[in-house]
């Protein structure tokens, strides 16, 4: 008789997904345990400390750097949000119409470019606008970020729509109430949870970006992921580790939020 | 009768044109700011090169399209395979397929090791994958790094061991960008591995093996036919930012060892050949697109076989 099959006992499968598990965590473990090394050098362990994490905190060129995401991030999230749930409204809930796909690969065409190409794609028009316009400011950064921020912004909304009761509005406007009026009093509310995740996504997509940044900067407009790489490059200081200890905390703490708000659903 | 079909038929055209109103401020960002400029960039391609890294406008040349494959000689004029491009976009797609494969080696059991724990556990080591896929790919890049510098963990704990008595080089080389892009990819792979997976009916491979079917017959024959749009899915998701990655090479592959990624930078950059450097975005682009059209009828022809 043959040992018996067992689909949840695949030791050769098993040993592989663990393997894969520690391989996925030990070096940001690795990375997170010299940002508390209170020597600057990585070889040796001299003692837990958040001596980086004071330097940099109190780093110029970090905060400067932070700042300015921080300003990036919250307004292309929040236009490329509301750009996002007017274009799902408008393709979505609809017998297919002339120009739907279009509108479809348009709005997911940031995803489907390489992420290089859009890049030096901007850099070579908006290089030529400041030399027109002789204006430098964020702006660039942020009608970029709010770009590519759009199809990740569209995506939970366009979701939250397509399952969404269509008989609540009809009943509110056999009920009299103008379109406008059933948008905000019930469109709106039951699209909330999709519209929140939507500005999440965009946020941290913005935040995290380095490519398109990296190219479409004007001279003295770092973000964190910008300065970051310009370190990296060197011989990087535990500095980095700090920083980067700090983002993989915040990424922790909105896929746990995520994986919460979830659950709760079931 | 006539009225009312033209009264229903206004109303859709209403329709229609409030939707297009509605999508406006997205397509037009869109444009703006993504769109738009890559039509220049083909446009750019087509033309001559300037002498202070920009183009003679309107003045049009296949020179950038040529020197994507060909190189003139300066000297005596003749015309050869510009072999310093063909071996970083060959480097290019082969680096990219290699993590393809990997990550597939590595992802698919971990997906099957997912789908294949009881529900109230799944979603915890579904957490586990997730965390990586969501944190900025810089810092998992500099994770990778910390551990294969030549002081990082990996060769410290090797001399410590004592089976080495200097480090070995790992960054800057080929295997380094093989093993940053593996490690910041993997997450893609078994994300749509499992989403095939959990979906699979395990009563299927049981029934194989009670027909006498061994552990890799049942793989081959039963499971992988069946979650094969999960595989194409995870493979597109993985080889596509391979092919054109940028920050991995550029940071483990530290100038030595390019991607197609800082080639076309370089173009753009210290190269001052802008029609070059456009032509390869498009050629890039156009890969990418291919690659994007193979996986949508493989997969919408396995939905009709299915279906």
């Amino acid at each position: 008789m043959a040992r018996r099959y067992s689909v949840q006992r695949q030791r050769g499968f098993t040993l592989i997904a663990l393997f894969c598990f520690v391989l996925l965590y030990l070096p940001m473990v690795t990375l997170v345990a010299y940002a508390f090394n209170a020597g600057i050098s990585t070889s040796n362990w001299e003692g837990v400390s958040l001596r980086w994490f004071h330097a940099a905190a109190a780093n110029e060129r970090i905060i400067d750097a932070t700042l300015r995401s921080l300003t990036i991030a919250p307004i292309a999230g929040l236009i490329a949000t509301v750009a996002a749930t007017m274009a799902a409204l408008a393709t979505t809930r609809t017998a297919p119409y002339p120009g739907l796909t279009f509108k479809y690969a348009f709005i997911n065409q940031p995803l489907m470019v390489p992420e290089i190409v859009t890049a030096v794609a901007l850099l070579v028009v908006f290089s030529q606008v400041k030399v027109w316009t002789g204006y430098s400011g964020l702006g660039y950064l942020i009608a970029a970020h709010t770009a590519f921020c759009i199809p990740f912004a569209y995506l939970p909304i366009k979701a939250r729509l397509e399952t969404m009761d269509l008989t609540l509005e009809r009943a509110a406007a056999d009920l009299y109430a103008r379109p406008w009026m059933v948008f905000r009093r019930v469109t709106l509310p039951l699209l909330w949870p999709g519209i929140l995740a939507g500005f999440m996504l965009a946020f941290v997509v913005s935040l995290d970006d380095v490519v398109i940044t990296e190219f479409v900067k004007s001279a003295g407009q770092e973000t964190l992921p910008t300065y970051m790489l310009g370190q990296l490059r060197r011989q990087a200081t535990p500095e980095m580790n700090a920083i980067s200890t700090v983002f993989l905390g915040l990424s922790i703490a909105v896929v746990t939020l995520f994986f919460f708000l979830s659950r709760r659903k079931d | 009768m006539a009225q009312a079909q033209d009264i229903i038929r206004a109303a859709a055209r209403r329709d229609i044109r409030n939707r297009w109103w509605l999508s406006s401020p997205a397509l037009a960002i869109i444009f703006l700011a993504a769109i738009g400029p890559l039509f220049v960039v083909v446009l750019y391609s087509v033309m001559e090169k300037g002498s202070y890294g920009d183009v003679k406008y309107w003045q049009f040349s296949g020179q950038g399209w040529f020197e994507v494959l060909f190189e003139r000689d300066m000297f005596d004029n003749t015309v050869s395979l510009a072999d310093a491009h063909l071996s970083i976009l060959w480097r290019s797609v082969k680096l990219a397929a290699i993590t393809t494969v990997v990550t597939l080696i590595l992802g698919f059991p971990t997906a099957y090791f997912i789908a294949t724990r009881p529900r109230h556990r799944r979603d915890l080591w579904l957490f586990l994958i997730t965390i990586p896929f969501w944190t900025n790919l810089l810092i998992r890049t500099f994770a990778i790094q910390e551990v294969f510098r030549n002081e990082g963990l990996l060769n410290v704990v090797l001399m410590k061991v004592g089976l080495i008595d200097k480090p070995i080089q790992i960054m800057f080389t080929d295997a380094a960008i093989l093993l940053g892009m593996g490690y910041v990819y993997l997450p893609l792979m078994v994300l749509p591995l499992y989403a095939s997976l959990e979906k699979f009916d395990f009563r299927l491979a049981e029934a194989a093996a009670d027909l006498y079917a061994g552990g890799f017959r049942i793989l081959s024959r039963v499971i992988v036919p069946i979650v094969r749009p999960g595989i194409i899915a995870g493979s597109i998701l993985v080889f596509i930012p391979s092919l054109g990655s940028y920050v991995t090479p550029r940071l483990l592959g530290g100038g030595k060892s390019l991607m197609l990624g800082n080639l076309i930078e370089l173009q753009f950059g210290q190269g001052r050949n802008w029609p070059l450097g456009a032509a390869l975005s498009i050629s890039l682009t156009a890969i990418v697109m291919l690659s994007l059209l193979v996986y949508v009828r493989a997969s919408s022809k396995t939905e009709v076989r299915h279906g």
